[in-house]
C-alpha cells in the first residue's frame, strides 16, 4: 500500500513541482470580487501539492477549484460560503487559515498566551533586578555603552 | 577505488570522533591528563579522514563514476562541472557528509582558538563536538551512505534536479550548514561549562566570537534561501512558512537572542543559566530541523526523501543529545545565581525583553510548523498552518521588539540613563515618522493601516543605530569593532524591516493573457509582449520570451523570460527575468502557452525588495565585525573556575 | 519542584508529539475525510460510452456500493486494475466507477487496455465537478456506501484485495 501511496505522491511531485506553476489569468467582473477572488485563491491550500495555493498551482484539481471560486462569487455567496463550501469536503486541511472553533482555538490562542507569560516574566524578573541594584557596587567596564 | 576510499574514510572518521568524544569527556573528569590530551589528534585525525571522504565523492561526481547509486541518482555525464561538484550535498546522503565535514571544520578552527584555554574545558568542548560528530556518522553509516555501490553501474545518472542547477541554491546548502552547525560550538562551550561545573561568566566570553559568526553565517544561508525562491521559483515570493524555512529560521531567531543575552552575562554576569539554556535550545532547534527535513514527518515542497527509518534514529539522537543537555542543565543552572541588579531602563532590561520577544517568536514559529503534527496526534482533526497565520502572530512579537531597540540602544549598563537620552530618542522617532510618512504616502499609495507604522520602526533602527558610533567619531573616542559591528548589524535589520514592509504594502501584481504585440499596464509600468522563440542551453531546451518595458511610454528595457525543460528529468522550471529600475524589482515570469501565440505572462513590481537580502547580508557583515573584535583574543588565562561545591573537578 | 527542570519536561513532551507524528507518517498524506458518516453526494451525470442513459446517486440505496474514482492519465489506477476486476467477481457489492476528467473514447479504450471492464456501470465527470463533491483529491480514491446511501469509508491510493478484505468486507459484513 506504501509503494502505491508513494507513487501517487510521486505524480503529483513530477506534475507539479515547486517549481510548476500556475499563472491564473482569471478576470472577475469587478474590481471588488477580482479581489475576493485572488484573496480565497491564495487562502486555499492545493490539496494535491502541499504548500501549494490554488491560485499558484498548475494541477487540474487547482484549476477545479479555482473554477468553483469563482463561480460561487459570481452568484453572490460570501467568502464564508466559499470556505465552508471547501471545508465541508476537503477538511480544515484545505485552509492555510485555520478556523477559529473549539478544537483549533489553542493554535490562535498560544502566541497571546505566550506574551502575557513574558510579560510577567519580564515584570517580575526587571522588579528583582531593580530591587538589588543599589547594593550592588560592582563596577561596570568603562565603556559603557559598549555591547 | 575513490568510493571505497571515501567509505573508509568516513568509518575511520567515526571512530575517531568517538575516540575524540570519549577522551575529551573522560580525560577531564577522570583526572587522566593523557586523555586529555589525545583529543587534539583525534580532532586532526577525524578532520582529515572527513576531507578525505568529500574529496573522494566529489571527486567520483567529477568523473561521472555512475556505478555509485547515489551518484547515479543525482548527476549526469551532461551535467556541467560546477553542478557535478556542488551535486555533492544535492540530496540527503550526500548533504549529511557535507554537514559532518562543516563541523569537522568547525572543530579545528575551535581546537585551534581555544588552545589557549584552560586544557580540559577545551577538551570538554572538543569532546562534545566529538559526540555531535560520531553521532551524525554513526546515522551516516547506519542508514544514509553515500558510497552504496550500484550493480551493475547506471549507463548514465538521472540528473541534478534542476532547481539546484543554479549557483545561489548551489551555495545555499554549504553556507547554510556552516550555522546550522555553528551553533554546535555554543551548545559546546555551555556543555562544557555544565560538566565542569563552572559558576563564572568566562565562558561566556569565550563563545561570543564563535556564536556570532555561526549565526552570522545562517542569516547569509537563510536570505541566500529567500533570494533563490524570488528568482527561480517564479511566484516572486521570498517567504512562504514552509516547514522547511522555519526549521531554519528558528535556530536563527533563538540565535540572535543568545547573542544578545551572551552579551548580558558576559559583561555582568547576570542571565548564566538563561544563556545555558539559550545555547542548548539553539543547537537543538537545528537538530530538530533535521529531524523534521529528513523523516517524512512533515511534508514540504522541498524536504528530502521521507523515510520514517531514518526519522526514528534522529528522534533517538535527538533526545540523547537534548535530553542530555537539559539534564545536565537541571543539575546544574540552579547554583548559577547572580546578585547583580539594574533599573527597569538599564541595558539589561532592553535585552530581556528582546530574548523574551525572540524566544516567544521562535515557539510561535514552533508551535505553528507543528500544529498539524499535534492536532492529528491529539486527535483534534487536520489542520493547516500557513501565511495567514505565521504573518500576524510573528508580527505580534517582532514589532513591539523593533520598536523597543531604537529606544534600549541608548540605554546604559546597570542604571539606564535613558533620560540623558531623551532628546536623541525623540529626535530620532520625529525624522523616522517623518521620513516613513513621505515614503509611504508621498513616493508609494495604496498601503495598508500598518505601513507608516512599520516603515517608521524601520527607519528609526537605522538612524538610531548610526547615533553612537557618528558620536564616538565626533568625540574621538575609540570606535571598537565590536561598536561597529553591532551597529552595522542594526542598520542591516532596518534595512531588511523597511523593505518588508514596502514590499508587502506596495507590491503591485497581475498575471494577463498576452498574444504577440499586446500589452498591459502594471502601476506606471507597460509591458508589450513580442512573443516567444526557441532556445537551448547546455542540458535544457525551452523558451524565451521577449518583452518591451516601458515607463510612461518611454523605453526603459527589453526583458528575455525563459522557460526551460531539461532533457534528463524533464523538469521545467521558470526563469523569471527581473530588473532594478527606481530602487523596485520589475519582475516578468511566463506562465504558460495558451495555445494560437497567446501566453499567460506573470509581471510583479516589487518596491524596494533587494533591500531585503541586501539588508540580511548587512546584519550578517555586522556580527562579522563584531565576532573579530580583538577583546575575544584571549591570552593564556590564568584563573581557575570557580567549581560548584561538590561537584566535578575544576580545571 | 526544581523550576530547571521545566525545559526538560517540554522537551520530553515533544519528542512524544514527534514520535507520534512518526508512527503516522506513512498515512501523512492521507487527510481524513470530512464525509465519513455523511450522505454521499448528490449528482446525475452521463454514463460512459452512452450518453442518452444517466446515473443518478439515488441509485446508490438498496445495496453496498464500491465508488471508485480513477482517470486513464493516473499511473497508480493501473496498478489497482486487476484488483478491482477481482473484486468484481466476487459480486460482493456494486461497482460503480467515476471516470475523472477524460475523454469518452480514451477512457473506454484504456480500460480494454488495462483487461476488462470491473464496474457494474461508470459515471463521467469530465469537468470535476463530481470529484470536488466527493472531496477527491488525487486519483485513484475508492468509497463504500452503504444500502442507506451513506459514506461509510474512504480508500487512498491504488486498492489491493488485501486492502478490501482489511478495511471494506468487515463494514459491509458487520452491518448486515
Amino acid at each position: 500500500m506504501t509503494r502505491y501511496f508513494v507513487t501517487s505522491i510521486l505524480v503529483c511531485l513530477l506534475a507539479a513541482s515547486p517549481v510548476s506553476y500556475a499563472v491564473d489569468t482569471t478576470q472577475m467582473p469587478t474590481p471588488e470580487l477580482q479581489k475576493r477572488y485572488l484573496g480565497l485563491t491564495h487562502e486555499l491550500r492545493c490539496m494535491q501539492c502541499q504548500n501549494e495555493a490554488i491560485a499558484d498551482s498548475p494541477v487540474s484539481l487547482a484549476a477545479d477549484l479555482r473554477r468553483q471560486v469563482a463561480e460561487m462569487l459570481n452568484a453572490g455567496k460570501s467568502d464564508d460560503d466559499v470556505r465552508n463550501y471547501m471545508v465541508a469536503r476537503y477538511g480544515n486541511f484545505i485552509l492555510f487559515r485555520p478556523p477559529v472553533s473549539t478544537k483549533t482555538i489553542w493554535v490562535w490562542a498560544t502566541p497571546g498566551i505566550l506574551l502575557l507569560i513574558g510579560a510577567a516574566v519580564a515584570v517580575r524578573i526587571t522588579r528583582q533586578r531593580a530591587a538589588l541594584v543599589d547594593q550592588d557596587n560592582e563596577p561596570v567596564e568603562e565603556d559603557i555603552r559598549s555591547s | 577505488m575513490l568510493p571505497e576510499l571515501g567509505h573508509f574514510a568516513l568509518i575511520l572518521a567515526m571512530l575517531l570522533a568517538a575516540l575524540q568524544g570519549f577522551f575529551g569527556i573522560a580525560g577531564p573528569a577522570l583526572g587522566r591528563d593523557r586523555w586529555t590530551a589525545a583529543v587534539t589528534p583525534a580532532v586532526a585525525g577525524q578532520f582529515v579522514m572527513l576531507a578525505t571522504s568529500v574529496a573522494c565523492l566529489i571527486a567520483s561526481f567529477v568523473d561521472n563514476d555512475f556505478s555509485v547509486l547515489y551518484i547515479a541518482e543525482n548527476s549526469n555525464s551532461a551535467l556541467p562541472l560546477f553542478y557535478r561538484v556542488t551535486a555533492m550535498w544535492g540530496a540527503h546522503e550526500g548533504s549529511l557528509l557535507l554537514w559532518v565535514f562543516l563541523l569537522g571544520c568547525w572543530t579545528v578552527a575551535v581546537a585551534i582558538g581555544v588552545s589557549r584555554l584552560p586544557r580540559r574545558f577545551a577538551a570538554r568542548v572538543l569532546g562534545v563536538l566529538g559526540v555531535v560528530s560520531f553521532g551524525f556518522l554513526l546515522f551516516m553509516l547506519a542508514t544514509s551512505n553515500p558510497f552504496l555501490r550500484l550493480d551493475p553501474p547506471a549507463p548514465d545518472g538521472r540528473d541534478l534536479n534542476p532547481i539546484l542547477q543554479d549557483p545561489a541554491l548551489a551555495i545555499h546548502p554549504p553556507i547554510l550548514y556552516t550555522g546550522y552547525v555553528g551553533f554546535a560550538v555554543a551548545f559546546a562551550f555551555a556543555c562544557a561549562a555544565m560538566l565542569e561545573g563552572r559558576m563564572d561568566q568566562m565562558w561566556a566570553r569565550w563563545t561570543r566570537p564563535w556564536t556570532t559568526a555561526a549565526w552570522a553565517f545562517l542569516s547569509v544561508g537563510i536570505a541566500l534561501g529567500s533570494w533563490w525562491a524570488y528568482y527561480e521559483l517564479g511566484w516572486g515570493g521570498y517567504w512562504f512558512w514552509d516547514p522547511v524555512e522555519n526549521a531554519s529560521f528558528m535556530p536563527w531567531l533563538v540565535g540572535t537572542a543568545l547573542i544578545h543575552s551572551l552579551a548580558v552575562t558576559d559583561k555582568r554576569g547576570l542571565f548564566k543559566s538563561w544563556t545555558l539554556l539559550l545555547s542548548i535550545l539553539a543547537f537543538s532547534l537545528s537538530l530538530l530541523g533535521t529531524f523534521l527535513v529528513r523523516s517524512g514527518v512533515l511534508v514540504s515542497v522541498h524536504s528530502f526523501a521521507a523515510d520514517p527509518t531514518k526519522g526514528i534514529f534522529i528522534l533517538v539522537f535527538l533526545c540523547v543529545m537534548i535530553g542530555g543537555a537539559l539534564t545536565l542543565y537541571a543539575w546544574r543552572a540552579p547554583l548559577l545565581k547572580s546578585q547583580a541588579g539594574f533599573d527597569l531602563g538599564a541595558r539589561e532590561s532592553f535585552l530581556l525583553f528582546n530574548n523574551i520577544l525572540l524566544v516567544i517568536a521562535a515557539a510561535t514559529v514552533l508551535g505553528g510548523t507543528l500544529a498539524p503534527l499535534i492536532s492529528d496526534s491529539l486527535n483534534l482533526g487536520t489542520l493547516s498552518v500557513g501565511t495567514p497565520y505565521f504573518n500576524p502572530t510573528f508580527m505580534l512579537s517582532m514589532l513591539p521588539l523593533t520598536a523597543l531597540l531604537s529606544v534600549g540602544i541608548h540605554a546604559n549598563w546597570k542604571r539606564g540613563r535613558l533620560s540623558d537620552s531623551t532628546r536623541t530618542i525623540l529626535i530620532t522617532l520625529i525624522i523616522a515618522v517623518t521620513t516613513a510618512v513621505i515614503l509611504v504616502y508621498g513616493v508609494y499609495s495604496n498601503g495598508k493601516v500598518l505601513s507608516p507604522v512599520a516603515a517608521t520602526l524601520g527607519v528609526w533602527i537605522i538612524i538610531s543605530s548610526l547615533i553612537d558610533p557618528i558620536d564616538r567619531m565626533r568625540r574621538k573616542l575609540s570606535l571598537p569593532r565590536s561598536v561597529v559591528g553591532m551597529a552595522v548589524a542594526h542598520v542591516g535589520l532596518g534595512m531588511f524591516v523597511l523593505s518588508v514592509t514596502t514590499v508587502e504594502s506596495f507590491t503591485l501584481e497581475r498575471d494577463v493573457a498576452l498574444g504577440v504585440g499586446q500589452q498591459t499596464t502594471v502601476g506606471n509600468y507597460e509591458f508589450r509582449f513580442q512573443g516567444v522563440k526557441a532556445i537551448e542551453g547546455d542540458n535544457y531546451n525551452g523558451v524565451e520570451g521577449t518583452v518591451v518595458v516601458t515607463r510612461h511610454g518611454v523605453p526603459i528595457s527589453v526583458v528575455y523570460p525563459q522557460k526551460r525543460q531539461y532533457w534528463v528529468q524533464r523538469q521545467v522550471t521558470t526563469e523569471a527575468s527581473i530588473e532594478m529600475h527606481h530602487g523596485s524589482n520589475v519582475f516578468v515570469a511566463l506562465g504558460d502557452d495558451l495555445g494560437a501565440g497567446k501566453w499567460s505572462v506573470r509581471f510583479q513590481i516589487r518596491p524596494l525588495v533587494n533591500f531585503l537580502w541586501l539588508g540580511a547580508f548587512i546584519m550578517a557583515l555586522g556580527g562579522g565585525i563584531s565576532a573579530t573584535d580583538k577583546r575575544y583574543r584571549i591570552a593564556k588565562e590564568a584563573t581557575a573556575p570557580v567549581a560548584a561545591p561538590g561537584g566535578v573537578t575544576a580545571g | 519542584m526544581n523550576r530547571f527542570l521545566i525545559p526538560l519536561g517540554a522537551f520530553v513532551l515533544l519528542a512524544i508529539v514527534l514520535a507520534v507524528g512518526l508512527k503516522h507518517s506513512p498515512e501523512k498524506g492521507i487527510i481524513a475525510s470530512p464525509l465519513i458518516g455523511k450522505p454521499a453526494p448528490v449528482f446525475t451525470t452521463t454514463l460512459l460510452n452512452d450518453t442518452s442513459a444517466k446515473f443518478d446517486s439515488a441509485e446508490f440505496k438498496g445495496h453496498w456500493t464500491l465508488f471508485n474514482v480513477w482517470g486513464t492519465w493516473c499511473f497508480a489506477c493501473r496498478d489497482e486494475h486487476q484488483a478491482l476486476l477481482d473484486i468484481a467477481k466476487r459480486k460482493e457489492v456494486r461497482m460503480v466507477g467515476l471516470d475523472w476528467k477524460d475523454e469518452d473514447p480514451t477512457a473506454t479504450q484504456w480500460l480494454q487496455d488495462q483487461g476488462g471492464n470491473p464496474f457494474d456501470v461508470i459515471a463521467t465527470d469530465h469537468d470535476g465537478r463530481i470529484a470536488v463533491d466527493w472531496g477527491v483529491y488525487g486519483a485513484p480514491e475508492t468509497f463504500l456506501v452503504n444500502p442507506q446511501g451513506v459514506i461509510v469509508h474512504k480508500y487512498v491510493g491504488a486498492l489491493t484485495m488485501e486492502a478490501w478484505e482489511r478495511e471494506f468486507l468487515p463494514r459491509i459484513n458487520a452491518k448486515s
